[in-house]
């Protein structure tokens, strides 16, 4: 019994221990190496010298992030960015999963489905698309002309607008399908109370309906910000050079300044940042477990 | 219509499943700088099949590189990244005795070549070309005048001139190596100084002149050049030629010229070589044997407007490149043009900083 046991977690263990923890220490290993031209592109952590062992470990980078503004600015403008981006995707995700719930069984899965729909298609195609419609002569600013609506076509593409469209329209999925999941098991027998006792629909929406999908607003929220926070295709296609985010400056610090053990310790910084969202997650979650 | 694959992110993911198989040979290459049908011809010629990625920046290219094992049999590096490169262990010499068409080569720009590849010892000129500026005819007359010539850096140098071009676009190559330095030359300073406080001073310009530019980018420009959704670029003369024939052909109104500033301009060479642990050597000699074929070099000059080094293939060049002073500088010009040197480590580094600190604005 307790070998059975021991063994369905040795599974999972192994599985973190593999591809989560080893990469994790290479990088780790990374960040405290120096950068030079060769292959690999960063100096060796411990060396054979004359029989014995030497270690060079160097904590430039980590002073260095703190030196250059450029690193802790990127961080917390990706916050920003996610943070606003979570919000709006919040503020047009939240009616539609409400809806799908409402809706009778059979029209609520074609509803699901137009929801996953998109999924069939390539990420990276559907920014690509966006381009089409933002850019400057683009579909968008065509109609608008057209329409009378402007004189002047918009400049969207290479600016943050674009990259909080492509962002919304990218996560909402992660965001109603949690949602959904909430709202679809409410007790209507509840609702019907909050009638019966007089509240208007706005008041029983907001005192009974609204608190207790909170959990699947976490869920859908962290689903989005978390990504969002580390995000790269996104501002990279569709933003300009002012769209100032951490994934970007990680592919900057990798590719274009080959700078292995910067880019390594960006990376590490990351991750302990994303960690406080992901804890407040799970203690939701436990929390809506107690409830 | 030929597909066009820009961003670097493509280039990756495809790099990513890249596989030794038989057989089958794996080339890196700039995007938008091959003949459609020569890869087919060199397949048919040889029954060799070829996988074809692109990269529209040197760094990309040394990142994965300087990784190792990157799978691919034949890269395009330019000549000063190259010549650290090869310092670092990342290019075989070349088998000669297996490339019989290298004596359709120019001595004299082989010879260039060797500045940076003492002997031409591991890589063969693909294309050559100059950094120079890419503009929309009219709608930069509509902005500074008729009588503006555009002959100068200044154009995008000059904080007072591109602010009247901020809004119809103004795009810049996203490539430190050559911005830095071509700022450097507006300014009068010797744009291969390794001076940190020339190297300051150039940065510094680009950075006055940040807000009037729309994005940093060294390909994306050649589409939006000919539609019309920029109307000017620091670009590659060859890549801005290319957005000239697709407005020709697009009939869409617009007009692209292509100027080598009267301050000079950066000239490079592309160059062809193979990875030292490329799993098919053998096919990359043949490749390459293959691209110095006067009428496969001709073709790919002819579709592309870079010009190659290829001596034998100029008869078959269309005349109007080889006419094109944009494309074979006068001799005049040609006094003007630098060629660049490779940085050290620490230079390296301080001049991706600035870069960064310039393209955020940090």
């Amino acid at each position: 019994m307790r070998l059975g046991r021991r063994f369905v977690i040795a599974v999972p263990t192994l599985w973190l221990l593999l591809f989560f923890m080893v990469p994790f220490l290479v990088v780790l290993k990374i960040s405290l190496a120096e950068p030079r031209i060769a292959i690999p592109p960063y100096s060796p952590l411990w060396e054979w010298v004359n029989g014995s062992l030497k270690f060079n470990i160097n904590l430039e980078n980590y002073s260095y992030m703190w030196e250059d503004s450029l690193y802790l600015n990127a961080y917390l403008s990706s916050i920003k960015i996610a943070a606003i981006a979570t919000l709006l995707t919040l503020l047009a995700g939240y009616p539609m999963a409400y809806y799908i719930a409402r809706s009778p069984e059979p029209r609520r899965s074609i509803l699901l489905l137009l929801v996953v729909l998109p999924f069939w298609t390539s990420f990276l195609l559907r920014v690509y698309a966006w381009i089409g419609i933002l850019k400057t002569n683009g579909i968008l600013n065509a109609v608008l002309l057209w329409a009378g609506i402007i004189d002047e076509p918009l400049v969207i593409m290479q600016t943050d607008v674009a990259v909080y469209i492509g962002i919304v329209y990218t996560y909402l999925p992660f965001l109603i399908l949690p949602l959904y999941a909430n709202l679809v098991k409410l007790d209507d027998t509840l609702l019907e109370a909050s009638r019966d006792l007089g509240a208007s629909r706005m008041s029983s929406f907001f005192r009974i309906t609204l608190p207790l999908s909170m959990p699947g607003i976490i869920a859908g929220s962290m689903l989005v910000f978390i990504p969002v926070l580390g995000e790269y295709v996104i501002p990279a296609l569709l933003g300009g050079p002012d769209t100032l985010m951490i994934g970007k400056v990680l592919w900057n610090e990798y590719f274009s300044n080959r700078d292995w053990p910067v880019a390594s310790a960006v990376a590490i910084v990351m991750l302990v940042i994303m960690m406080i969202p992901i804890m407040i997650l799970r203690r939701a979650q436990a929390r809506g477990a107690e409830i | 219509m030929k597909t066009r694959i820009t961003t670097a992110l493509i280039a990756l993911a495809a790099a990513g499943a890249v596989q030794a198989q038989d057989n089958v040979l794996h080339v890196y290459n700039w995007s938008d700088y091959i003949a459609e049908d020569t890869l087919q011809k060199f397949t048919d010629a040889t029954g060799i099949e070829v996988t074809y990625d692109v990269y529209d920046s040197n760094e990309v290219l040394e990142a994965k590189m300087l990784a190792g094992n990157s799978g691919y049999d034949v890269v395009v590096p330019t000549s000063d990244f190259l010549q650290r490169q090869i310092a670092a262990g990342v290019y075989m010499p070349l088998d000669k005795s297996k490339l019989p068409n290298l004596a359709n080569m120019d001595p004299a720009l082989m010879a260039g070549a060797a500045a940076y590849d003492p002997g031409n010892e591991h890589a063969v000129i693909y294309m050559w070309g100059t950094t120079g500026i890419g503009y929309n005819t009219k709608a930069v007359a509509e902005r500074l005048g008729e009588d503006y010539t555009v002959d100068s850096w200044a154009l995008v140098f000059d904080p007072d001139t591109v602010s009247k071009l901020a809004d119809c676009g103004v795009s810049m190559l996203d490539a430190p190596t050559e911005m830095i330095p071509a700022a450097m030359n507006y300014l009068g300073l010797d744009p291969n100084s390794t001076n940190k406080a020339d190297l300051e001073a150039g940065a510094a310009l680009i950075e006055k002149v940040r807000p009037y530019i729309r994005y940093f980018h060294s390909s994306q420009y050649i589409s939006d050049l000919a539609n019309g959704d920029t109307c000017v670029a620091v670009g590659w003369s060859g890549d801005v030629f290319q957005a000239q024939a697709r407005a020709d052909e697009a009939e869409n109104g617009v007009e692209i010229a292509y100027v080598i500033p009267k301050e000079g301009a950066l000239q490079w060479f592309d160059m062809l070589a193979i990875p030292a642990d490329a799993p098919h050597p053998d096919l990359a000699h043949k490749f390459i044997n293959f691209i110095m074929d006067p009428q496969i070099t001709a073709d790919i000059t002819n579709y592309v407007w870079y010009a190659n080094a290829n001596a034998a293939s100029m008869p078959l060049v269309d005349p109007e490149i080889t006419s094109d002073p944009g494309i074979f500088p006068t001799e005049a010009a040609k006094a003007n043009l630098w060629a660049s040197v490779p940085y050290d480590a620490r230079t390296d580094r301080l001049v991706t900083r600035l870069w960064t600190r310039v393209k955020t604005g940090q």
